[in-house]
This record gives C-alpha cells, sequence and structure tokens, in this order.
C-alpha cells in the first residue's frame, strides 16, 4: 500500500542558487498528486528531492524534512539506495536497459536487490508487467525481445514495470507521457488511476489537462515556492490564487 | 497570451450582449404593442424571434469550439459555460416576448377593456432585471447580480397580486374572461422573465465568484 509524505521546509540548492524555498506540503497515500507549474518553477527539483536523487547532481543541497510514511528519508541512518527502493521512479524519456530483454529489464532491480530465487523473480515480472498494463503485449516475446525494440509507449510501460517490480510505496513519474502519443498517453493515464490503489502516485506534469484528469490533488510551483495546493477540482475550476489562475488560463507573463 | 482564445472568448461576449439586446428589444415591442394595442409591432416581435434563435445556435457553436479547441480552465472555463445558459435564458426571455405578443393579438380581437391591474409596472420591473443582469455581466459585478436576485420575491408577489385580482374581476365579470385570462397569462410571462434575470444573475455569480447560488443555495467558505 502507498503511505503518506510529508514536506517539511523543504530547501534544495544547486550551489548557492536556491532553487526550492521552504516548501511543506502532505501528499496524501494511496492518490495520485500532480505537481505543475512553468518551466524553471521547480518542479522535477521538488520530486527529485522526494527520493534523494537530487543529491546525486554535483554541489546540490538540500534542508528540511521529508517523512515517507513515518521515516525522514534525510535523516539519520537513512541510506539513498533503501530510499529509492522505496520511492520509485519514471522520467520523461524512457530509458529501459537496451541491450536487455524486456524480463531482464523488469528483474533488474530485484536483481540488484539480491533476489535470486528463480520463481519469485518470475512472479514479480508478470506482477509488475500486468500492473503496467503490459503483459498482454508482450509475455510472449519476454525473453526474446530487447527492451529498446518496443515502440515508446511501450517502453515507458516498461519502465513503469521495472520500478513497481521492487514493490515501492510511492512512484514518482517526472513528464512520464510528454514524449507518447496520444494513445499510449491514454494508456498511461489509465495505468495511474489504477496505480493509486497499490501506490502513491506523484507526477510532474506540463500538460494540465493531464493534471486535471489524473490527478486528485495539484501543486502549483512557481520560482520555487508551492503556490497553492488543493483538490485538483478546486485548482482548475476555482483557484484561490491570482498567480494560479493566471498560469492555468495562459494569461502568465 | 492565447492570443486567439482571447478573442473568441470576447467575441462570445460581444455576440451574447447582442442577444441581450435583442431579448430586451422583444420584451419592450411586446409591451408597447400590449399598451397601445399595436398588432403590428407583435409581428416584429415574432419575426424578430428567428434572430434569436439562430444567434443562441451560433453562440452555443462558438462556445464549443472554443471548449473543444482551447480547452479552457478556471474562470475562462466558468465563463464559457455560464455564456452557454446565459444564452438559453435569453432565448426563452424572447420566447416570453412573443407568448406576450400573441396575447396582445388575442386581446386586440376581443372587446377593449381596462384590466384593473398595473401589468406594465411589473413589465419594467421584469425589464429592469433582465437589464440588470445583464449589465452585472458586462461588469463582471457579482454584487450587482446579487441584487437582481433580490428582486425576484417582488416580482413573483406582483405575479400572485394580478393573478388574483383578475380571477376576482373574472367572476364578477363573466363576459370579460378570455380579457382576463390574457391578463394573468402575460403577468405569468412577466414572472417567467424574471426568473430568467434570476438565472443570469446567478450564472454571473458562477463566472466571477465560481460560486453556486441556485435554488438559494450558501456555497461552503
Amino acid at each position: 500500500m502507498g503511505v503518506g509524505i510529508d514536506v517539511r521546509g523543504l530547501r534544495a540548492w544547486f550551489g548557492k542558487f536556491e532553487a526550492l524555498h521552504d516548501i511543506s506540503m502532505h501528499i496524501r497515500p494511496n492518490c495520485a498528486t500532480a505537481i505543475i507549474g512553468p518551466s524553471g518553477c521547480g518542479k522535477s527539483t521538488f520530486i527529485r528531492c522526494l527520493n534523494r536523487m537530487h543529491e546525486t547532481v554535483p554541489d546540490a543541497g538540500v534542508s528540511g524534512q521529508v517523512l515517507v510514511g513515518q521515516r525522514d528519508i534525510y535523516g539519520n541512518g537513512s541510506s539513498a539506495v533503501e530510499v529509492r527502493r522505496r520511492i520509485g521512479m519514471v522520467f520523461q524519456k524512457p530509458n529501459p536497459f537496451p541491450t536487455m530483454s524486456i524480463y531482464d529489464n523488469v528483474a533488474a532491480g530485484l536483481k540488484l536487490n539480491g533476489v535470486r530465487n528463480r520463481r519469485l523473480v518470475d512472479e514479480a515480472v508478470e506482477r509488475s508487467l500486468r500492473s503496467s498494463a503490459l503483459w498482454d503485449e508482450v509475455k510472449d516475446v519476454l525473453k526474446k525481445k530487447s527492451g529498446a525494440s518496443l515502440s515508446g509507449g511501450q517502453q515507458q510501460r516498461l519502465c513503469i514495470a521495472r520500478a513497481l517490480a521492487v514493490e515501492p510505496e510511492v512512484l514518482l513519474m517526472d513528464e512520464p507521457a510528454s514524449a507518447l502519443d496520444p494513445i499510449s498517453t491514454s494508456k498511461i493515464e489509465e495505468l495511474i488511476f489504477s496505480l493509486k490503489e497499490h501506490y502513491t502516485v506523484v507526477i510532474v506534469t506540463h500538460n494540465m489537462q493531464q493534471a486535471a484528469r489524473v490527478a486528485d490533488y495539484t501543486g502549483f510551483f512557481l520560482l520555487g515556492s508551492l503556490i497553492e495546493y488543493d483538490e485538483t477540482k478546486k485548482i482548475f475550476t476555482t483557484p484561490g490564487d491570482k498567480r494560479t489562475e493566471d498560469y492555468i488560463t495562459g494569461r502568465f507573463g | 497570451m492565447r492570443t486567439r482564445f482571447l478573442q473568441g472568448l470576447d467575441e462570445l461576449k460581444q455576440k451574447l450582449l447582442r442577444m441581450g439586446g435583442m431579448a430586451e428589444q422583444a420584451v419592450s415591442r411586446a409591451m408597447d404593442a400590449y399598451r397601445t394595442g399595436d398588432t403590428a409591432v407583435c409581428t416584429r416581435v415574432t419575426e424578430g424571434e428567428y434572430a434569436i434563435n439562430s444567434l443562441e445556435r451560433e453562440i452555443d457553436e462558438l462556445a464549443l469550439d472554443l471548449l473543444a479547441m482551447q480547452q479552457p480552465m478556471a474562470v475562462d472555463l466558468r465563463f464559457i459555460i455560464a455564456v452557454v445558459k446565459i444564452n438559453a435564458d435569453l432565448e426563452r426571455v424572447g420566447d416570453q416576448a412573443v407568448n406576450i405578443s400573441e396575447r396582445v393579438v388575442d386581446l386586440s380581437r376581443l372587446p377593449a377593456v381596462e384590466l384593473p391591474v398595473d401589468i406594465p409596472r411589473m413589465a419594467d420591473l421584469a425589464s429592469e432585471m433582465v437589464r440588470n443582469a445583464l449589465t452585472s455581466f458586462i461588469q463582471g459585478d457579482a454584487a450587482m447580480a446579487r441584487r437582481v436576485l433580490n428582486r425576484d420575491n417582488e416580482l413573483d408577489t406582483m405575479n400572485r397580486d394580478i393573478s388574483h385580482t383578475l380571477m376576482n374581476w373574472m367572476s364578477e365579470n363573466p363576459s370579460m374572461v378570455q380579457q382576463a385570462m390574457d391578463g394573468i397569462i402575460i403577468s405569468r410571462n412577466l414572472e417567467r422573465i424574471g426568473d430568467h434575470a434570476t438565472n443570469i444573475a446567478e450564472d454571473v455569480i458562477f463566472w466571477v465568484r465560481g460560486a453556486d447560488v441556485r435554488h438559494g443555495h450558501v456555497p461552503q467558505g
């Protein structure tokens, strides 16, 4: 099951540049939460702080707390590897391991985590591919075809399956459908809708219609600050802040 | 900025204002016909209805295009929804004007009689409500729209009083039943015009404040 995320006073830097200013928000468990905002507003930096990916950038810094469930992922004794197992991530551009088969792509995370039992791996691969709505399309070529041989939309669902295989509690998605055609986009969106039954989903998107379609809650970021965070329905029909309204109605700038 | 979209919204507003002007004019003409008994004016009201109906379709089509092509959000989405609903109410105002003019034609065929009620006063209030509802739309003024809502009870009371008076008058003047019935129907038409003005005002409040105040609903927050 998904867990809630409590973000408290989160700040993030690239060198001396502060990219996120004192962000506090509660991301509800088993809900899809969309993060929207113009380019450079800090939304990708924000979700990269939720699984300690931000610190992989040279000179990057973070302060504040991110409690996933009850545990602060930046607390003493917390390991980045363990955090990333609990909090999976899918990126804008599908990035399957090109030389690996479909099966090995999904199993990669499990093997890295030391799972060697063949039956367990088989079960996890099937379960993950079913969850990512790819199983029926690839079940006969699991070990024959490489991940790179799939279409863009299938590759993205493969990446989602790969993230799900290690049974995370949270799934972060950074523009997961921006490189896909409308049919593949629609499949990813339906997938997000079904995934939230078992996971907490946080999705960064430039596509506001997509946020409106898939997210239960939406946060609007601007210049590194969280301007407004509310039910998606409220944000897209009667936002409380003029800046949110200007952005979503295209009157920005 | 989404120039084409903003132009589309502006075009929608201009068309709706034209529609409002036509509906107001229809009511005004119907009441002129009532006051003067000039049935030639009634013909103009009926002819005007075709133009109102045609503009109603045009506005709906433009609104549908904007919804489909531009996927508006927030205040823009509320604006277009409000326009579509106001459009339907204005068309119905036009229909009521036609109904009134039909009663005037009927009255012109009957022996002339002075009804013991002040229907023109009621028409003034109904027209004022429509005008103020449209002004609140032009100015995006929710407070003004709210004042329109407050006038509706007054119009309802006038309608009840007129109906009551004419029913009594009918029993005392059985030969004038048809004229009295026409008076009652015109009064009811005017009351309906007031209801449409109220709907328009509620839609303006929805557009401006995002609050649904229909049926006396008090929004949270």
